[in-house]
């Protein structure tokens, strides 16, 4: 009994920990501009104001820029990611193919060499043809990080489908495009779902693909111009509160998307690192 | 006969964007690096073949070994404490109990923010006057002036970035514990009772070796992760003071971008490549041998 309370206390201790900078920063970000600049800072806010996000509504090109730049590029990363990769997992799980485990192999070329050697390459050959300072560019980036681990669960995923459900639907005398959109699609749900999640919060997060590939401040995505707003002085110092606001506007996706999806986050976790 | 010809090629048809993708996306680039490290490069001027110049300059290049022996020590210095910190947090939420079913999603939820963006909230709590660890410290009296954290000091810098990156990245490890914990037979675990296993010895005996691989695993995952810190340098020091906390990618990035040095930073790059290789290869070796 005493040690229910031991682990008890310990868990909600850690919790704390855990959580007290998220908590911290979310306040500050409702400080009002006097109060979000103060040295040393107050814990908790005497007066609540939305002026820190305001400043950042209007911080350069705009928040809203910043936000479909960072949006418009983690949705690209999507339907790319499964474009490619849906087909891919297809072929790979179910057709007779010559030479197939070495065509696996070089699809797996980008989890053996890490993306962060290969930006600058990358980057001449985007400026060439003007992907430059694109959302789709830096989506392309992204797709190529994340097509490895998506292609790996999609194929798996393809793989468990139960032959008499293929074979059902070759009777009807559907086509493999048929086949793939009525029978293999609606069972393999999880796995998209799962692609589409992992897709999305690399894409949002990524910084070192942006920071080579967007030169233009005006596409700039989110962590980009947090980044920069952090050596910017405005009265002085860092905008300290502008910067909690964006911060702020940055985890709320993303801890939405566990808490909602949480089952896939983790199920993808397993099996992303099993590779 | 004519039926799996014509799968066959449909198949292929499948395979086909995502093979092409790979190949200019990654295939691609890859190539162009090994050609680039061969040549003296920097956009003004076009490029000149130096051979292995580009190798050797690295060798002798104090900041090639300065950026390189940091990035050891943070990898060596962080990846013990992601790991047992990371089991530790397993073995105390891996039961199925509310509270620490609810312990588990909340030590997650700085993985799934971004590094960047964690950092960024990091270099706020550490600053000087600004920020509120100095204020906690101050207030218990632990320092009597607000600690310096950031990029004057390249250990002091080091321990408050790998505070920050535990802080972010401890519930990757933690999640994947739990789920090789979770995946011993309640058999081995009821067997281990009846032969009068006490709680440690419970620990040592079944579930550690048990979950052996797992460990290794995210040992390595953790290894590579720290051999391309990028980010959290990039933010919170900026690689000060004097480079001496610029990372390997740091680095590479630096001579690509900033200094143009284009060869040289693909020589860097493929370096870096090989080293990362070598862990990579141990890993899928490792994971290829558990589906057999």
């Amino acid at each position: 009994m005493r040690r229910g309370y031991l682990v008890g206390a310990v868990c909600l201790a850690i919790c704390t920990v855990m959580v007290m900078p998220l908590v911290v920063s979310v306040l500050a970000s409702l400080k009002p501009t006097a109060e979000a600049a103060a040295a040393p800072p107050t814990y908790v806010p005497h007066g609540l104001s939305f002026e820190s996000y305001e400043r950042l509504w209007d911080y350069q090109a705009g928040l809203p820029t910043y936000l479909l730049n960072s949006l418009g590029t983690a949705l690209l990363t999507i339907v790319v990611t499964l474009l490619l990769t849906v087909p891919a997992g297809y072929a790979l799980a179910r057709f007779p193919i010559p030479g197939k485990e070495v065509i696996f192999v070089v699809l797996l070329l980008a989890l053996i060499v890490p993306y962060q050697a290969l930006l600058t390459p990358m980057f001449l050959m985007f400026a060439r043809i003007g992907l430059t300072n694109s959302l789709l560019g830096l989506a392309i980036v992204h797709a190529a990080i994340q097509l490895p681990f998506s292609l790996y669960i999609l194929r798996n995923s393809f793989a468990a489908v139960p032959r008499e459900l293929e074979e059902a639907a070759n009777m009807d005398g559907a086509s493999s495009w048929q086949s793939l959109v009525r029978v293999f699609l609606p069972s393999t749900v999880p796995a998209i779902v799962t692609v589409a999640l992992f897709a999305f919060i690399t894409s949002w997060n990524e910084f070192l693909g942006a920071l080579v590939m967007m030169s233009r401040s005006d596409k700039f995505t989110l962590p980009l111009i947090l980044a920069a707003a952090r050596t910017e002085t405005s009265l002085g110092g860092t905008d300290w509160g502008m910067l909690q606001a964006g911060i702020t506007i940055s985890i709320v996706p993303c801890i939405f998307v566990y808490l909602l999806l949480q089952r896939y986050y983790v199920s993808g976790l397993m099996s992303g690192a099993v590779k | 006969m004519y039926r799996s010809r014509r799968r066959r090629l449909v198949g292929l048809a499948y395979l086909a964007p995502a093979l092409i993708f790979v190949l200019v996306f990654t295939g691609y680039p890859l190539g162009q690096m090994v050609w680039m490290s061969l040549h003296n490069w920097s956009l003004i001027s076009p490029p000149r073949w130096v051979g292995l110049g580009n190798y050797k300059r690295a060798l002798a290049d104090h900041q090639f070994w300065v950026s390189f022996v940091f990035t050891l020590k943070y990898t060596v210095l962080i990846t013990p404490i992601l790991i047992v910190g990371g089991y530790l947090l397993a073995l105390l939420t891996a039961a199925n109990a509310p509270l620490r079913r609810f312990t588990r999603t909340v030590v997650f939820i700085p993985v799934v923010i971004g590094l960047g963006v964690s950092s960024l909230l990091w270099y706020w709590l550490f600053s000087p006057t600004s920020g509120v660890i100095n204020r906690v410290l101050l207030d218990l009296g632990v320092i009597s002036q607000p600690v310096l954290w950031l990029g004057v000091d390249d250990d002091v810098s080091n321990a408050a970035i790998i505070a920050s990156v535990v802080w972010k990245v401890i519930g990757f490890g933690m999640i994947l514990f739990v789920g090789a914990i979770q995946a011993i037979p309640s058999e081995v675990i009821e067997a281990s009772l009846v032969d009068g296993a006490g709680r440690r010895q419970r620990v040592t005996r079944v579930i550690l070796p048990l979950t052996r691989r797992t460990i290794l695993l995210v040992t390595l995952v953790s290894v590579i992760g720290s051999l391309l810190a990028f980010d959290q340098f990039y933010i919170m020091t900026a690689g000060q003071p004097e480079n001496q906390t610029a990372t390997s990618v740091f680095y590479v990035y630096l001579n690509s971008f900033p200094y143009l040095k284009l060869g040289y930073g693909a020589a860097l790059s493929l370096v870096l490549a090989v080293t990362i290789l070598i862990f990579t290869v141990v890993q899928l070796l490792l994971t290829r041998r558990s589906e057999a």
